[in-house]
């Protein structure tokens, strides 16, 4: 997690032709040693709890493996940045020549090749999975992992538009995801009103949420705005675990109805599905159904985002987020456009809430912690904030990575067998949103298509824009 | 009346946590406009390195002095936590400088999910209670319905030591070379390098500052609470964060009064209204200042340039 200095680097025109490795090398020590002086105590003694007592365990074994790994890194960074910075004093003719908005093409490649081919995959994913693995019962923990993957792709497009788009950042998004999950628990178990109706109304419920949290915070930009959103996700959380008499507390809502496919539920008996369409029973039928149905409630996401961007309301968006004050001197309200792109991103949350809800049956306030925020957060500011197929790469990689790695056996080798990689994973979440700040602020694809286009299309480059200043 | 100074003097002590955590917030706030959002597990981390050191010197060192042993721990634990303060200052603040606003914030959030995650990872997951410290109380007077109104040892010496340094840290913003680059890089950056201060160098002291500050904080909680998890550091920083605003951001004084305020409102909100929604009203008292009085009691309203 050593910064490069690739700043200092490129700064000075002047760059010696050899990489001098004795000062590398020193560079490399002090790292080394700053790592040791870290580790101690937090690595270095390891509290153990026998009783009421605690004691120590010394690791100094694996504080000598973490930095001997951070000096050997810094030394290969140093050797990188040097022939970086050797090559870009010393261009081509090629790169001296090279317009600057050349760059995008690379974009435009990927996205002509890449959009047919993820939507491909995953309209075609459970027939793949079940031609791969021989049968529908074992493809259940590969149709589960995508419906997942989908929930957070999902979440991901509906936080986008309120950071992505309109560049409020909302710390609390969880929260109407929150909404959504308990709007559908609890109609559904007081009411008895079924999936579909639900699913509007809470829609509905989490837009609304979002308009009455977003009302106060229209004034406050930027880091406040962030605060007070937080601010709002943990008390609607902390509501719903005190607030036993409606929500049942900590312990949660369970038994929530399944959902039916059009009114047919997923049963084995008479009247249900499989005896509907002559089909034999199978519970994985139902994970089919919850998997089309997330891969359609994020294509709506994406289709909504995508059409909104080219209406007043949209373009409005993307300029509050690169000019408030430049906006406001236009003529365009922002107190409705602020509003909108929190009411809108809400009703997506709170689509994804009354999924959740559904596929698991059972709700509780645990769910929907600040992490999670943080994570949908991680998902948009990996994928590029702004960019809708950024969005999905970031959430398979971050979602469905952790999960791949664990099924892994040669890792589990080498680490031991009690070696399970999910525990990393919120650690190597920070250290990315920390990497991706530092190297690539605007995302692994920092190119975005213009949504307005005059004659030709031509994607603007990430660097071209500075959003984040509202 | 009685309960009403038992959760005074509580209160107080509650405030003054609040308070040291709270100066970190409100240093950078003032000095490079961001919200350090890590600042919470920094100070959760700190009370980790206190714990650790305690069991050393208690156990394997054999120093049974009590306060002998707090006030080594007290010392490692700021130059430790400080290394920490100043490491994430290095890596994920300092690269930062003149990106978009929100990268900051961003990258501050990305090092506290670290911070927590990578304790848990180290530490394990599960409460780590301290062995019994400081347990005396002198008992101030009697109520009438046998309600003692105590004040303990370990109280005395959270405010002791806050105070303490309190007033080194003023001492040290007030009347030293570092602390006139400090407030001069807080007026104007641009104009304190062309002065020649090192303003690199300025902006990585004011975070060791904050950080040995909240390092105190964190042992001081060890101290009261006597148990600390991987978690704690977010409610708590939460919380301070409030202070600072509440006391009016990037003004140092406003920072411990907001401290004092807060653990006030939080001690007499739990006595006397409900003890379940207390972190509730912190996070409502942090919207509502945000909201209607965002530059605080003490602090300068922020003008926007175009």
């Amino acid at each position: 997690m050593n910064a490069p200095s690739i700043t200092t680097t490129a700064k000075t025109n002047t760059v010696s032709r050899h990489f001098d490795m004795a000062a590398a090398f020193k560079d490399a020590l002090k790292a080394a040693l700053i790592t040791l002086g870290l580790s101690i105590p937090i690595l270095a003694y390891k509290t153990d709890q026998s009783g009421a007592d605690l004691f120590l365990t010394p690791r100094w074994g694996l504080v000598a493996i973490v930095c001997a790994i951070v000096f050997g890194l810094r030394l290969v960074l140093h050797a990188f940045t040097a022939s970086r910075a050797y090559a870009r004093a010393t261009p081509t003719s090629r790169q001296a020549t090279e317009p600057v908005h050349a760059m995008p093409s690379a974009y435009q490649h990927v996205s002509r090749f890449a959009i047919p081919f993820f939507l491909g995959t995953a309209v075609a994913f459970p027939v793949l999975i079940y031609l791969i693995q021989g049968g529908l019962n074992e493809s259940r923990y590969w149709v589960d992992l995508g419906i997942l993957i989908l929930t957070y792709v999902m979440l991901g497009w509906g936080l986008n538009i309120v950071v992505g788009l309109a560049g409020l950042l909302d710390l609390g998004y969880v929260a109407f995801y929150a909404v959504g999950a308990y709007s559908y628990a609890l109609l559904s178990t007081t009411f008895g009103l079924s999936f579909w109706i639900c699913l509007p109304l809470a829609g509905i419920l989490a837009a609304f949420w979002g308009m009455i949290l977003g009302f106060p915070v229209l004034r406050l930009r930027g880091d406040y705005l962030a605060i007070v959103t937080l601010a709002f996700g943990e008390i609607i959380r902390l509501v719903l675990i005190n607030w036993v008499d409606l929500t049942n507390g900590g312990a949660g809502i369970s038994s929530i109805p399944r959902a039916t496919f059009f009114g047919l539920p997923f049963t084995a008996g008479e009247g249900g599905f499989a005896a509907t369409f002559g089909l034999e029973f199978n519970g994985m039928h139902r994970m089919i159904f919850l998997y089309y149905l997330i891969l359609a409630l994020a294509l709506l996401t994406n289709f909504v985002t995508m059409r909104l961007r080219k209406l007043p309301v949209g373009r409005a968006w993307e300029a509050l987020r690169e000019d408030e004050i430049a906006c406001r001197s236009l003529g365009i309200n922002t107190t409705n456009t602020k509003l909108t792109a929190f009411a809108i991103g809400a009703m997506f949350g709170g689509f994804a809430g009354s999924f959740f809800a559904v596929r698991q049956g059972f709700v509780s306030p645990e769910s929907f912690n600040f992490l999670e925020s943080a994570i949908i957060l991680a998902i948009v500011v990996m994928g590029g904030m702004g960019s809708q197929i950024g969005v999905a790469i970031a959430a398979i990689v971050l979602v469905g990575g952790p999960e791949v790695l664990r099924n892994l056996t040669f890792l589990q080798s080498v680490f031991g067998s009690g070696f399970d990689p999910n525990e990393y994973r919120l650690l190597l979440f920070g250290m990315g949103m920390v990497a991706m700040m530092v190297w690539r602020p605007r995302g692994l694809i920092s190119e975005r298509e213009p949504s307005v286009i005059l004659k030709e299309r031509k994607a603007i480059s990430g660097s071209l824009v500075k959003e984040g200043h509202g | 009346m009685e309960i009403f100074v038992q959760q005074l003097i509580n209160g107080l002590t509650l405030g003054s946590i609040y308070g040291l955590i709270a100066i970190g917030y409100t240093m950078v706030f003032g000095i490079i406009g961001m919200v350090n959002f890590a600042h919470g597990d920094v100070f959760m981390l700190s009370a980790f390195i206190s714990l650790i050191f305690f069991l050393i010197l208690t156990a394997w060192l054999g120093i049974s002095s009590v306060v002998l042993a707090l006030f080594f721990v007290l010392i490692i634990a700021m130059v430790l936590t400080s290394l920490w303060g100043w490491t994430v200052e290095r890596i994920a603040y300092r690269p930062l400088r003149g990106s978009f606003r929100l990268a900051p914030l961003i990258s501050a959030i990305g090092v506290s999910i670290f911070l927590s995650n990578f304790v848990q990872v180290a530490q394990g997951a599960r409460n780590k209670p301290t062995p019994p410290m400081v347990q005396d109380v002198i008992v101030l007077f009697q109520g009438a319905s046998g309600y003692n109104v105590a004040l303990s040892y370990k109280q005395i010496i959270i405010m002791a030591v806050t105070a303490v340094l309190l007033t080194i840290f003023w001492y040290v913003v007030q009347k030293t070379s570092l602390g006139r680059a400090q407030r001069a890089c807080e007026q104007d950056r641009k104009m304190a390098a062309l002065l020649g201060i090192n303003v690199d160098r300025t902006i990585s002291l004011t975070f060791v500052i904050g950080a040995a500050l909240a390092s105190v904080a964190g042992t001081m909680y060890l101290l009261y609470y006597g148990v600390v998890s991987f978690s704690d550091g977010f409610v708590p920083g939460v919380k301070a964060f409030t202070a600072a605003v509440l006391g009016g951001i990037g003004s140092l004084p406003g920072a411990v009064l907001g401290g004092l305020i807060i653990g006030l409102i939080e001690t007499f909100w739990s006595a006397y209204f409900s003890i379940e929604y207390k972190d509730v009203a912190a996070f409502s008292i942090l919207a509502i200042v945000l909201i209607f009085m965002p530059s605080g009691i003490l602090g300068r309203p922020e003008v926007e340039k175009v």
